[in-house]
Formats: C-alpha cells, sequence, structure tokens
C-alpha cells in the first residue's frame, strides 16, 4: 500500500511498521518483500493481509451457516413419550414457558443476539471502511473492541449441549443428543471470530486524502 | 485522564522499563495506528490511545514472580478441574456424572467429531497450552535462563488468548445445572469449584502480567 494511503499521523505513513505481537517499532525496509520482527521474529506488515478480502469472504460464510444453525436442531431429547428435536429457537422458547425465563433471556442473547449481532457490526464496520466513511471513527472503533470481546460467549449452546449429552444417558428412560445444528452453529462462532481477527481496525483510520498538516508526534493519553 | 497536548518532549528521559523503538520510545497505536511518544506512567497508572482510545500499556509495579505464582495456582486449579466431575446427576436411582473430558468423549461417540474438537480446543487444548507454556516462559525468565525458542513460544501462547473459553464453559455448566435441576438431582463436583477457582486465578494472572516488559526481557540484544 503507498503511503498516500495512510493517515498522515499513523505510523504505516512514516514508514514505521508496528509488530501485531510485541509491539515494536522498526523502520520498514524498501528492500526486503517481507520484513520481520528484530524481537519476535513475526512477520511485519503495514496491515493485515489480504486486505477487507478475508473479512468480507469469512463474514458472509458465516451469514450463510446462520441459517442452518438456527434451521437444523441442535439436540434431540428422549424420553418413554418419544423423542422431541430442539432448534436453539425452540429450546428457548421451552424455557420461557418452564418458566425459567432469565435463562431464557440468557440464551436467546448468547445464541441469537451475539452471533447475529457480531455478524451486523462487522458488516458495518466493513461498509464504512469501504466507502472511508470518516464520520463516528470512534464510535466504529469502539464497536470493533466490543466485538473482540463477546465473540466468544456465543459459544454457549454448544456447551450445553455438550454437557446435556453426557449427562443425561438414561437409555430409554431419558436421552439427548447432540443434532447437526450444533456443528452449523459451532462453525458460525468460529467464522465470525475468524473474521474479526482477520479485519484490521487501522483501517478505520486510514483517509483517502492528506490531512491538512503533519501533527508533531504526540504524547499517549494517560488515565490514572 | 489528562489530554494530550504537544508540550516540548521532557530534556531528560527518566529511566523506564518500556523501551519500545529505536531513536525515540515510540509507539503505534494497534487499533488506529497512531505514532505517539512513550511516557512515564504514575504506579498503577494506565496509558490510553488519544484518537481511538484503546489501551496501549500499563504501570505494573509487580515483578514476573506474582503472575508466575497466579499461573502456578491457576495450572493446579486447571488439572483438578480436569481429574474430578464437574457435576453428577441422580434420577430414578440411576447415577452419572460427567468430567469435561468425558463430556467431549460422548460427543465423539456421538457421531460429532467437529464439535467435540472445538469443545476439546477451547476448553482442553488452549487454556493448558497457555498456562504451561507462560509458566515455562516466566520461569526461565525469573530464572535468568536464555533459551533461544521462548520469544516463539509467548508468540504462540499470545496466538491462543482468544481461543481459550474456560468462563463460557462455566456460564454452559451454570445453564445446564438449571436446566437439569427440573429433572432430577444434582450435585456439584469437586471440578466445579476448581474452574470457578481457575478463572478467578488465571484472570488476575493476566492483569498482573506486564507483556511488554516480558518481550524486552526475551530480546535477542
Amino acid at each position: 500500500m503507498k503511503p498516500e494511503g495512510f493517515s498522515r499521523r499513523s505510523a504505516a505513513s512514516r514508514g514505521f511498521l508496528s509488530c501485531h505481537t510485541c509491539g515494536l517499532l522498526s523502520r520498514q525496509s524498501p528492500r526486503a518483500e517481507s520484513t520481520i520482527c528484530r524481537r519476535c521474529a513475526s512477520r511485519l506488515h503495514p496491515r493485515k493481509p489480504g486486505g477487507t478480502g478475508r473479512s468480507w469472504a469469512l463474514m458472509i460464510a458465516a451469514y450463510i451457516l446462520f441459517i442452518p444453525a438456527n434451521a437444523l436442531p441442535i439436540m434431540a431429547t428422549g424420553s418413554l413419550f418419544g423423542s422431541q428435536k430442539d432448534t436453539i429457537l425452540s429450546g428457548v422458547m421451552y424455557l420461557w414457558t418452564e418458566g425459567s425465563w432469565p435463562l431464557a433471556a440468557l440464551v436467546f442473547f448468547a445464541s441469537i443476539i451475539v452471533p447475529l449481532g457480531k455478524l451486523l457490526i462487522l458488516t458495518y464496520l466493513l461498509v464504512a471502511v469501504e466507502l472511508r466513511s470518516i464520520r463516528h471513527r470512534r464510535l466504529r472503533a469502539r464497536l470493533y473492541r466490543l466485538l473482540e470481546f463477546i465473540g466468544r460467549w456465543s459459544m454457549l449452546d454448544i456447551y450445553v449441549v455438550t454437557l446435556l449429552s453426557a449427562l443425561v444417558q438414561l437409555k430409554s428412560l431419558a436421552s439427548i443428543t447432540p443434532m447437526p445444528g450444533a456443528l452449523a452453529f459451532g462453525a458460525v462462532v468460529v467464522l465470525t471470530m475468524l473474521a474479526a481477527m482477520a479485519f484490521d481496525p487501522r483501517l478505520i483510520w486510514d483517509e483517502p486524502r492528506p490531512e491538512p498538516l503533519a501533527a508533531p508526534i504526540p504524547h499517549t493519553d494517560v488515565h490514572v | 485522564m489528562t489530554e494530550a497536548g504537544f508540550p516540548p518532549p521532557p530534556a531528560e528521559i527518566p529511566p523506564h522499563p518500556l523501551h519500545i523503538t529505536l531513536t525515540q520510545r515510540l509507539i503505534a497505536c494497534h487499533e488506529c495506528d497512531l505514532l505517539q511518544r512513550v511516557i512515564a506512567l504514575a504506579p498503577g497508572g494506565e496509558a490510553i490511545c488519544p484518537r481511538c482510545g484503546a489501551e496501549l500499556y500499563r504501570d505494573n509495579p509487580h515483578g514476573p514472580q506474582r503472575t508466575l505464582a497466579l499461573l502456578l495456582a491457576s495450572a493446579v486449579a486447571f488439572v483438578l478441574a480436569n481429574a474430578f466431575p464437574i457435576v453428577s446427576i441422580d434420577t430414578q436411582g440411576l447415577q452419572r456424572s460427567a468430567s469435561l473430558f468425558s463430556a467431549v468423549q460422548t460427543l465423539w461417540d456421538e457421531e460429532m467429531p467437529v464439535v467435540a474438537g472445538l469443545v476439546f480446543v477451547t476448553t482442553l487444548l488452549a487454556p493448558a497450552f497457555e498456562i504451561f507454556t507462560l509458566v515455562f516462559i516466566l520461569s526461565a525468565v525469573i530464572l535468568g535462563w536464555r533459551l533461544p525458542g521462548l520469544a516463539h513460544m509467548l508468540r504462540l501462547a499470545v496466538a491462543t488468548r482468544p481461543w481459550s473459553m474456560v468462563e463460557v464453559l462455566m456460564l454452559g455448566v451454570l445453564v445446564s445445572v438449571v436446566k437439569l435441576s427440573h429433572l432430577a438431582h444434582i450435585t456439584p463436583g469437586l471440578a466445579l469449584w476448581s474452574y470457578g477457582a481457575l478463572i478467578v486465578l488465571f484472570a488476575a494472572a493476566m492483569a498482573s502480567l506486564d507483556a511488554h516488559d516480558l518481550w524486552e526481557r526475551l530480546s535477542p540484544s
């Protein structure tokens, strides 16, 4: 990427490469195609390789798999009265009608709201980067941090299905078995995590036009 | 929080464990790439990027010894959590208990190998690797061993961070227990308390870990 593609105040525009692993700044060498960090031997890139393309691809795959994740049942409950299959939603409804509505809300939040929310936030971030929007950048920076944080919590239902299957194995009396919906759902969680990891938040701050004046290098803020 | 102005740089740079780069002590924000100077912090203070608000580095008054102690305690909690069953269910006189490993086994037996693998990695492999690798690295650093592979090991340990999801597992156990409590009598196993301890101890260890300082010590120069 040419130096004009970066904001004037960014490290990349001044020829510095920041190591994503250990934070060391190194001078970008014009000769070497790929430089390695002196301290930790990680590959150095001005921005995450693959650009936004990788994030788009992973995100779209997650959207596609979101459909079977919710349409297919994630577990089957067998009892003396027969077998019953549950999708994520029907599981939530069951909890609700059983009276455990805080649990129903929790599972609904972790299994529907969180994955969908991640996908929508990531879509917004990617579209804003493609449109080179310079509005609400701090909000987008905060949304990205939220994305990183909540990713793992959608694994909740997978662990619930795992434990229930392991515990309720009393043959014809009562049994719980995992079903293919769990695989699709697991795939959605992994894909959204990978998509978020492939997105470089620094792209939010890269500008198409140069800033008016190159500012002197500021100090970091201090928060005590 | 004091706003970053553009004051002249201090005439004498005070000694500081952070040596980020070559000529000046500079750092680039990992979230917005803003190039900025590193400054000295008050004890326990935290430095934030003035442009995007990301946390950049913090002052850590404790040495790696404290982190190592917490990690060793986490390791013990981890071993206990896997050696014992998490919960036991008792219904109609039939009893069954499950440890995490047996739960993964069940998934495998139920023809769900990918999900079994996912649960195995996120609750057994990644946490174990992270804890034991960090214990090894910190021990080496404290004992002063200059082993060549340490930086690579730290890289790997950092890379497994997002894939270790023991806290979510705990919540999953909670939800499962409540779900089953209608059906049968549930007894929490020793592993449940161990998992709780593991989460608290590991969080404390990560909070006290000074990554920048560690990278400095592993630096080849």
